[in-house]
């Protein structure tokens, strides 16, 4: 019986909702299952990460990683992972453009560890004791992770073959993906596997979208009582679709909520929130500056809205550093 | 390899690099009345020719500032003479957003300035370039592609 192809899962800074994904495949998981060896898994099998250094180079078929890459670990199992696989695939949009945890490109390092061990009312850490990368307690020696100053994408550091979007990604997608990858039908190398068209397409409220659109004020989700078959941009809600990749199937939409753009943008795009500003503010609803101001204003956070996933893979990847971090970067080193 | 430069020493030689999108109709030809006039303005902006402010996607500005712009300025018709009607409202709505959103980013308000120059006003675009320059002088290098090198490509370095 000729060698079944091997797969690993792995996770780096996520939530875990990407491995929850690989479940919702149902009962498709138990044909992948019989189709692949799954040499590595940490979320569901007992291999370590010396099962995977003796593995021989390339030998894994194809790596399927979630999460962005943030400290000094995730950077070596990305190479180690890199380096045993065919296939590097980014899972999810944490991989492919940083996610939520790459909204923590707005703050620096020390902001970070000082807000998570120090100044949050549910720790106790009366000597603010921060991590470091060399531990010792009672003779026992431990070297740990050091926090990177930066979230980053899976391809801002090892090279990477394909990207499943998402947040998580559908189920469809990934059974799509896999069976494409595993009938050896490849597509092009960098290709983001999902439809290449905007949310709007696959909308259900899509004829209710109006032919112009005009709006003097943005609502939030809370403040209003959402209409289940209009168009959301018409019920002035900030809805991403028309600056996101579908694939979705328009789930939110379908849940009542507006698109938060976790799809990620698409080819003709290289900035995902760049090109959603433009989009939604070119809706408001006059010509004063002033007025036009005060509009915007309805919009109380544009980098949390329109980079929501997005943030480390964008044009500026993070909010800009300051001396210090240079410093510190240069000293870690 | 030789050091490299300080940042007090950058600061002293600085020249800052401002990336101008100048619409075809009114801030270009402009600009090109100052030149023939011979208005004498700082050589420090490199202008790109738009058919209109309108065309100026918020990804060129942030494209710019990623790749060692320290300024970007937009010009587009008065309001109410736009070639094509509307597109320098819709420069507005999109800048004023844009300028927020950058200041959330750590890029002061003052690197990134939108102005409506007709194309009979080929001094306001001497007193608009004099202006920027001195005030993004001021401010200093924006650096983002020295952190990119520095801090971004040292911390993934194998």
């Amino acid at each position: 019986m000729p060698e079944k192809p091997k797969i690993a899962f792995y996770w780096c800074a996520s939530c875990g909702g990407c491995e929850e994904t690989v479940v919702d495949l149902d009962e498709a998981l138990l044909d992948v299952a019989v189709k692949v060896d799954i040499v590595f898994w940490p979320v569901a099998l007992d291999f370590k990460r010396h099962d995977v250094e003796a593995l021989p180079e390339k030998s894994i078929f194809a790596t399927f990683l979630n999460g962005g890459i943030r400290t000094s670990e995730q950077q070596e199992m990305a190479h180690l992972l890199r380096r045993k696989s065919k296939l590097l695939v980014a899972f999810g949009s944490c991989s492919h453009l940083g996610g939520i945890p790459g909204l923590a490109n707005l703050f620096g390092r020390d902001e970070i560890l000082t807000a998570a061990y120090c100044d949050s009312p549910s720790v106790v850490n009366p000597e603010s004791g921060l991590p470091s990368k060399h531990y010792e307690d009672d003779g026992h020696e431990l070297e740990l992770p050091v926090l990177d100053s930066s979230v980053r994408t899976l391809d801002q550091v090892v090279e990477v073959d394909y990207y499943v979007p998402g947040c998580p990604p559908p189920p469809k997608l990934v059974r799509n993906a896999l069976s494409m990858l595993l009938a050896e039908q490849l597509p092009s190398k960098g290709a983001v596997l999902a439809p290449d068209v905007a949310l709007c397409e696959e909308c259900p409220r899509k004829d209710s979208k109006p032919e112009q659109l005009l709006i003097s004020a943005f609502r939030r989700p809370q403040e209003i009582v959402i209409d289940e078959q209009k168009c959301l941009l018409a019920q002035c809600l900030i809805c991403l679709g028309p600056a996101t990749r579908s694939g979705c199937e328009a789930a939110c939409v379908r849940g009542n909520m507006p698109c938060t753009g976790c799809g990620g943008p698409t080819s003709r795009v290289r900035d995902q929130g760049a090109k959603e500003l433009s989009a939604i503010a070119s809706l408001i609803d006059s010509k004063d500056e002033m007025e036009i101001d005060r509009m915007l204003a309805t919009i109380p956070d544009p980098v949390g809205t329109f980079y929501r996933y997005s943030l480390p893979g964008s044009l500026l990847r993070r909010k800009r550093l300051n001396g210090h971090v240079h410093e510190e970067v240069r000293s870690a080193k | 390899m030789p050091d490299r430069p300080s940042d007090a020493a950058i600061t002293q030689q600085f020249e800052p690099r401002i990336v101008a999108f100048f619409c075809n109709w009114c801030t270009y030809l402009a600009a090109d009345l100052a030149g023939t006039s011979r208005m004498k303005y700082p050589p420090n902006t490199r202008v790109v020719r738009v058919m209109c402010s309108g065309r100026v996607d918020p990804q060129f500005v942030l494209d710019a500032f990623a790749h060692g712009a320290d300024g970007v300025l937009i010009g587009g018709c008065h309001p109410g003479d736009c070639h094509y009607q509307e597109g320098n409202y819709k420069a507005l709505r999109r800048f004023e957003l844009l300028k927020r959103l950058l200041a959330d980013l750590g890029i002061e308000k003052e690197r990134i300035r939108l102005e409506w120059i007709s194309a009979a006003e080929g001094d306001k675009v001497r007193a608009v370039i004099n202006d920027m320059v001195k005030k993004v002088r001021a401010l200093g290098p924006l650096k983002l592609e020295r952190d990119a090198k520095d801090v971004w490509l040292a911390e993934v370095a194998v």
